[in-house]
């Protein structure tokens, strides 16, 4: 039932001990899972569980609140076509309905070669550049149809070597080395108050004297 | 501030114009629902934590920076602070809330199960817009799915409160639901093929707010209007939680928690809640039955009281004994202790079969009450069976007291427990040798820390030192394949430590009532022994005679004439199968009083006498604190079945003998008037002590003596055996109950994994488990919380019963497990 590879199984590890409480460690572990398959797989979360000290519910229940977790299997190139205000009123409709033209399946959907995801978002904050999208959280911006059929070219032929497989992400496989963590103790292990509260205390006094 | 001002201990709050007192601290919707004024509301629950989930409760509250709406269930009491909860602004908020909770909400009432107790309706009616303006599409889903074998989830009328989840969570630990997605699509889930198996699950069907959490025994069996309901005690183990009994056309539907500060906060575990069920069987006896060439035969209670009557005259008293009684209330129980004592003059009675403790353990010993072990700050010590096995309601109760209230928990148990996660230390001896890890601890409390029972000197001395304020032992058999003897060692070590007490975890439903009304050798009802003698009874035996285990020995060498079986069953529950079968045999007449016939009435008993429920008679039960609460009768016996003090009353009148009773309330007052410790049990007490009960307090009973007793060591080859029970097993109650009959797993052999290895034998294999006294046969099973060197088998799981490995008078049993 062990889903993670050894290599990433070590990352996990890593990864925790990051944290004063291993369930902390659950959003890293999820992306982690998810870089290893694309998406997050229910063997994964079972690991996750044991790992983190916790119910494979409260990892589904934690995980699936994020949109950018996938429960199921979705293309190695995950397509986000915004088409919200400022995109819609500058095409995005329209450059979501080519994307599903040129891909021959509808948002939500995969190609059957297991390449490439449509999906149709909300606002993904590039109002300035609309009509905008993103290639696994990649941004592309101000497209027309021409440049939106070329990316799918380049995709397809390797060319696009700015955008790694989806679920690939950097910051979970950073090494932090020892003794430059923030050194956070759980709460109920911290004997002393936090600095700021201390400070929240002396400025409520000035307040009342 | 001036001095008054510094010494003022309540808060004052202005609530609708009217000035109140509030507790510091207090949360606005209790202070206010304090002072007659109700809040409503949806995701707040007293007994867990406020997580302003629903907006339901927002009322208009001015601390000083002119009002504003806040959720009453979010916010303390402060000085001075101003709270309409009638204003335009509140109702508005209360009317627009209800609305939006409403918008996916299917409004099946007519088909649902909640409709005329759900406070949504209520709310709705009482507070809310009284019609809809949404006319687009509400959101489906499958309507309901099981979420475990009880339990069933409509997600359409889930208002997503948080309280399901937040019990699961937080107050039983069992995080098997879970909030899923998010936005509009939020609901509530459980992980695909992973159940809600979770001994509480019946909770949160008690707690949704709505209809979407239903339980199976339940669904559309009746209307809430239908209901006839009485408060009362659960009978299942011995919490003694108090519940509401729900019947509609005579017969029992349902069980609700009932909130009881002082026991079980409204918790039940579902074996309490569903185990009416049993009650309701079709297995359930209706008339008195006698064996005829060895086949159990209906017959009429004149001619079955008179073949008791017979077998029961002019026997000699040493030659009689009764076995059982737990099962009974406690009128009950003094009904029958005076016919066995005081009428036929023997001793031979005891409410334990072998599995419980020696009665000096239970009322020898300083005594402490959940609440005194739940007290913030205090320290529990467990030397007994795993509460979330054995006494749900109790776990939930050390369960909160240690996560929330920072009571430090020390096990020393043979295998990890259900509390371990959260156990301060938790320390496994090697079984059999609990005595000396619990004097190690005394001693490491002193200073002096060495190694004990194979736990080492530091971690005893680190659990001693972690000790802080009063201890309360817990104190009850972990494993029955290990002697008695052990566990009172262990007690009388510990009650050297300073304002000790001790809460029994005898398991049984009314054990505690049996031992109060001096169903054991030696002891008279009201906690004192033979030599006190009893002014109500005719005579009183002068020998202390024999408990469960002599009877069944006496029985198999053919020394005694009548053994009554009084609601117990030797054959699954004496931790030694082939003395009981031996003794079952071997004594003369056997006549069971019982309500469902188990293994040993079917196979032994010459008479069945049967006996009413507890939902069924007017009585009162004791639980393990010695609290008093009253079970009422809410529906009639199935056919012709009595309640057991009428049996006692009756075989007493043909004996010629009067035991003078003739309602539960007349045996109470006689009661009264015995037992020294019952003397304030008055009436009008219990009617006080309606919700909390009555506690019993004092004791003439002296103090356990060491027994003196060393384990011998075990050699290399062989594994101590660990029997522990478990929630679910084939005990006759459960499987009588259809909803939980399929819940008991069924036996396996549990080791630690560094054993496979030296055994040479996989998690799955089937092996051959092989004592001095017989063998079974189980598949292995893996788990760290086994340590090494044991083997840990259930109790009375389907399959095969770990009793017959297991001889009553060695102090451990040592097995080898060997492939089949
Ligand atoms: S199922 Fe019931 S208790 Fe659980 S969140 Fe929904 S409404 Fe609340
Ligand atoms: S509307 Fe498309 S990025 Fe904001
Ligand atoms: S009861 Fe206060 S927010 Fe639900």
């Amino acid at each position: 039932m062990s889903y993670f590879t050894a290599e990433n199984l070590e990352t996990a590890h890593e990864i925790i001990s990051r944290y004063p409480r291993k369930k902390s460690a659950l959003i890293p572990l999820l992306h982690l899972a998810q870089e290893q398959e694309g998406w997050v797989t229910d063997n994964a979360m079972r690991q996750i569980a044991e790992l983190a000290d916790t119910t494979p519910a409260e990892v589904k229940g934690t995980g699936s609140f994020y949109e950018m977790f996938k429960f199921h299997p979705v293309g190695a190139y995950m397509i986000n076509v915004c088409t919200n205000l400022a995109c819609q009123l500058l095409g995005g409709e329209e450059l979501l309905a080519h994307a599903e033209e040129s891909l021959g399946i509808k948002a939500g959907g995969t190609t059957a070669d297991g390449m490439f995801t449509i999906e149709d978002v909300e606002c993904i904050a590039a109002c300035t550049e609309a009509p905008c999208l993103q290639v696994n959280y990649r941004y592309k911006l101000r497209l027309t149809a021409d440049d939106l059929d070329q990316l799918i070219d380049d995709i397809r032929n390797g060319r696009a070597t700015d955008i790694p497989e989806h679920g690939t992400l950097g910051l979970v496989r950073q090494h932090i080395p020892a003794g430059a963590g923030a050194g956070i103790v759980a709460p109920e292990q911290a004997t002393e108050r936090p600095v700021w509260l201390a400070r929240n205390d002396a400025a409520a006094e000035g307040r009342e004297g | 501030m001036t001095a008054v001002e510094n010494e003022k201990s309540t808060v004052t709050v202005t609530l609708n114009g009217v000035e109140i007192e509030a507790n510091p601290g207090e949360l606005l919707i209790d202070a206010a629902e304090r002072h007659g004024t109700y809040i409503p509301r949806f995701c707040y629950h007293s007994r867990m934590k406020s997580v302003g989930m629903c907006r339901m409760c927002l009322v208009e509250v001015d601390s000083g920076r002119g009002p504003a709406l806040q959720p009453s269930c979010m916010i303390p009491v402060g000085e001075g602070m101003t709270v309409d909860t009638e204003s335009e602004a509140t109702k508005k908020a209360q009317d627009g809330v209800l609305e939006f909770l409403l918008i996916n909400h299917p409004l099946d009432c007519p088909v649902c199960d909640k409709g005329g107790e759900c406070p949504l309706q209520d709310q709705t009616v009482a507070f809310g817009p009284g019609e809809s303006r949404f006319v687009e599409e509400k959101r489906h889903y499958e309507k309901p799915i099981p979420i475990s074998d009880t339990v069933y989830l409509d997600r359409e009328r889930c208002i997503l409160c948080d309280r399901c989840t937040r019990f699961a969570d937080d107050v039983a630990g069992d995080t098997l639901i879970h909030f899923m997605d998010r936005g509009n699509s939020t609901q509530v889930n459980t992980f695909p093929d992973e159940p809600f198996a979770s001994y509480f699950s019946g909770n949160t069907v008690q707690i949704c707010p709505v209809g979407a959490l239903t339980a199976k025994p339940y669904r559309f069996k009746a209307r809430p209007w239908d209901l006839e309901e009485t408060i009362s005690t659960a009978w299942i183990d011995s919490v003694g939680s108090r519940v509401t009994i729900q019947s509609s056309r005579n017969q029992v539907l349902r069980l609700l928690g009932v909130d009881a500060d002082s026991v079980n906060w409204g918790w039940l575990s579902d074996k309490e809640r569903f185990g009416f069920e049993a009650l309701n069987s079709e297995d359930r006896l209706t008339a008195p039955m006698v064996r005829v060439d060895g086949r159990l035969e209906a017959t009429g209670w004149a001619p079955a009281l008179a073949a008791a009557t017979d077998a029961l005259r002019d026997v000699d008293p040493a030659r009689i004994g009764v076995i059982g009684g737990a099962r009974l209330t406690n009128e009950s129980q003094y009904a029958w202790t005076k016919l066995a004592k005081g009428v036929l003059g023997t001793d031979n009675v005891d409410a334990q079969l072998g599995d419980g403790l020696p009665v000096e353990a239970v009322l020898g010993l300083p005594r402490a009450t959940i609440n005194q072990a739940c007290t913030p700050g205090r320290t529990v010590i467990l030397v007994g069976p795993d509460p979330k096995e054995d006494l749900g309601a109790l776990f939930l109760r050390l369960r909160h007291a240690v996560v929330n209230d920072g009571t430090t928990l020390i096990e020393l148990t043979p295998t990890r427990t259900g509390l371990s996660t959260i156990a301060a230390h938790s320390l496994h001896p090697k079984p059999g040798e609990v005595d000396l890890l619990a004097a190690a601890l005394v001693d490491a409390v002193s200073g002096d820390a060495h190694d004990a029972a194979g736990v080492p000197a530091n971690a005893i001395a680190a659990a001693a030192a972690s000790i802080s304020g009063p201890v309360t032992v817990v104190l009850g058999r972990a494993s029955v394949a290990e002697s008695a003897a052990v566990t009172v060692d262990a007690a009388i070590a510990l009650s050297q430590l300073e304002g000790v007490g001790f809460l029994s975890a005898l398991r049984r439903g009314n054990v505690h009532g049996a031992l109060d009304m001096g169903m054991a050798p030696g002891l008279l009802p009201g906690r004192v022994p033979l030599r006190a003698g009893c002014d109500a009874f005719d005579q009183v035996p002068t020998e202390v005679g024999m408990d469960t285990i002599a009877m069944l020995e006496a029985a198999a060498s053919g020394d005694l004439d009548v053994l009554v079986l009084l609601g117990s069953d030797p054959l699954s529950d004496v931790p030694d199968a082939d003395l009981a079968e031996r003794g079952l045999a071997g004594a003369g007449t056997v006549i069971a009083v019982e309500m469902l016939p188990n293994a040993s009435t079917l196979t032994h008993a010459d008479l069945v006498l049967p006996a009413a429920a507890p939902t069924e008679v007017d009585g009162t039960f004791t639980n393990l604190e010695g609290r008093v609460s009253v079970a009422e009768q809410k529906v009639t016996p199935p056919g012709t079945a009595r309640a057991d003090w009428m049996i006692a009353a009756e075989l007493a009148l043909r004996l010629g003998a009067d035991l003078g009773v003739e309602s539960p309330e007349s045996i109470r007052a006689e009661i009264a008037v015995v037992s020294p410790v019952h003397a304030k049990l008055t009436e009008t007490a219990l009617a006080d002590g309606r919700v909390e009960g009555v506690l019993i307090s004092g004791s003439s009973i002296e103090a356990p003596t060491a027994s003196g007793s060393t384990t011998p060591a075990n050699d290399a080859y062989s594994l101590r055996l660990v029997a522990a029970r478990r929630m679910y097993d084939n005990g006759t109650m459960l499987q009588a109950s259809a909803s939980s009959a399929g819940l008991a797993a069924s036996v396996k052999v549990t080791l630690n994994p560094t054993d496979f290895e030296k055994l040479g034998l996989d998690a799955g294999t089937v092996v051959k488990v092989i004592s001095g006294r017989g063998e079974l046969m189980a598949p292995l099973a893996a788990d760290f919380g086994v340590p090494a060197g044991s083997a840990m088998i259930p109790t009375n799981a389907p399959g095969s019963n770990v009793n017959t490995l297991i001889d009553a008078s060695a102090s451990v049993t040592d097995v080898r497990v060997e492939r089949a």
